[in-house]
């Protein structure tokens, strides 16, 4: 009877301890804040600017490798045909800028957006998608090579733009809670969540790579992996679910978007810089 | 296609680091077009010489090991700011790219 009744107790005080980061009653904000602390705790020489370099901030010697392979990009070729696509008028005579205020400069930071209108995420792939419907042109698909090339120089005019993602109303505040849950929820064959690796898990390593944090991730897409292939932030979702053995969403699925809003989200405050490189 | 050569040198101490970024397909000649199914023919830069102030400092025999858009990099004594490095590349066509920069 004592030991029941030891056991009921245990199970109440725990279940009552319980209040991280996963609770459902939290807003968005106070998550953001929950999870820096998080790793303050568990990475505490790691200051706050630096968690956009994510695993190069744990490595100093990786960190030397990477900022002398920015000074002169190889992959500078490659960008110029993005700046090309950016500025080659359509048809119409109209160019890019002229869908986005400012030209397209400082705005990447306000993507994703929730549109109340349509009841969606909206990312800055649609955007651009948008503006070549608007102006008689084909679009792109979303994750291929052209997108790619594209948005690593048009999200480039946003560069040092601090991420300034909002959640406002119940729409955007549900889509965010579903872009969180599916971080959160187990996966594939080897059964990770994303949260098991990149908040659980930062810093540790698994096989020879280490785990970057969460918070400053989505700050700085697309990448050219490697130095050569230019990957977006949702065609990197559809490499990590693979690495776990799941079977990938396509690119501007509402799975997808929704979860770039909730990670993105995350990194608000961090400035922006596209594209970078990874090896 | 703007320039086929971007380059830059600067001083790291008393050597000169220079960078270069040519822009070439590097073909090796055993890959096949997806659409035609042939064969795309070897089209690759075979030799490259850099010179420092016109006095030549690298002479490299390139094969079909190196990668498209090759990036070179070296390190040379006894250069300034103010130096000329000239890099000059042939392919295996014959075409010659060359490009010239100024140490910051």
């Amino acid at each position: 009877m004592k030991r029941i009744l030891t056991f009921i107790m245990a199970g109440l005080l725990f279940g009552c301890a319980h209040t991280g980061p996963t609770a459902d009653s939290s807003s968005p904000e106070e998550d953001r804040v929950a999870l820096i602390d998080h790793y303050k705790q568990i990475l505490p020489n790691i200051k706050f600017e630096d968690y956009i370099y994510g695993a190069l901030a744990m490595n100093p010697d990786a960190k030397s490798q990477y900022d002398s392979f920015m000074e002169f990009p190889s992959y500078s070729i490659d960008l110029d045909k993005g700046r090309k696509m950016w500025e080659t008028p359509f048809k119409n005579g109209k160019q890019f800028a002229s869908c986005f205020p400012n030209g397209g400069k400082n705005v990447a930071g306000d993507y994703p957006y929730f549109d109340n209108a349509s009841n969606r995420v909206v990312t800055f792939e649609n955007a651009i998608n948008a503006c070549l419907k608007a102006n008689g042109e084909a679009d792109l698909k979303y994750a291929g090579d052209e997108m790619g090339l594209l948005t690593a120089y048009a999200r480039s005019l946003s560069d040092g733009m601090k991420v300034n993602v909002k959640v406002e109303g119940a729409g955007a505040l549900a889509a965010y809670e579903k872009g969180k849950k599916y971080y959160e929820t187990r996966n594939g064959q080897l059964n990770f969540a994303c949260k098991t690796c990149h908040v659980d898990n930062a810093g540790k390593f698994i096989r020879s790579d280490q785990l970057s944090m969460m918070v400053g991730q989505a700050s700085h897409w697309p990448e050219f992996r490697g130095g050569t292939d230019i990957v977006t932030l949702q065609g990197r979702f559809k490499q990590c679910e693979k690495n776990v053995r799941a079977k990938p969403k396509e690119a501007n699925s509402e799975e997808y978007n929704d979860l770039e809003y909730y990670l993105t989200y995350m990194s608000n405050g961090l400035p922006m810089l596209t594209p970078v490189f990874r090896k | 296609m703007a320039e086929a050569m971007k380059m830059r040198a600067t001083m790291d101490g008393d050597v000169v680091d220079v960078k270069v970024l040519i822009q070439h397909p590097m073909d090796t000649g055993l890959m096949k077009d997806k659409k035609t199914d042939k064969l795309i023919p070897a089209f690759f830069i075979n030799q490259v010489v850099a010179t420092l102030n016109g006095k030549t400092v690298l002479d490299a025999q390139w094969g079909v090991g190196v990668a498209q858009n090759p990036f070179l990099g070296f390190r040379v004594k006894g250069g300034k700011p103010g130096d000329k490095v000239g890099v000059n590349a042939v392919d295996n066509l014959g075409n010659k790219y060359d490009g010239e920069v100024v140490v910051a």
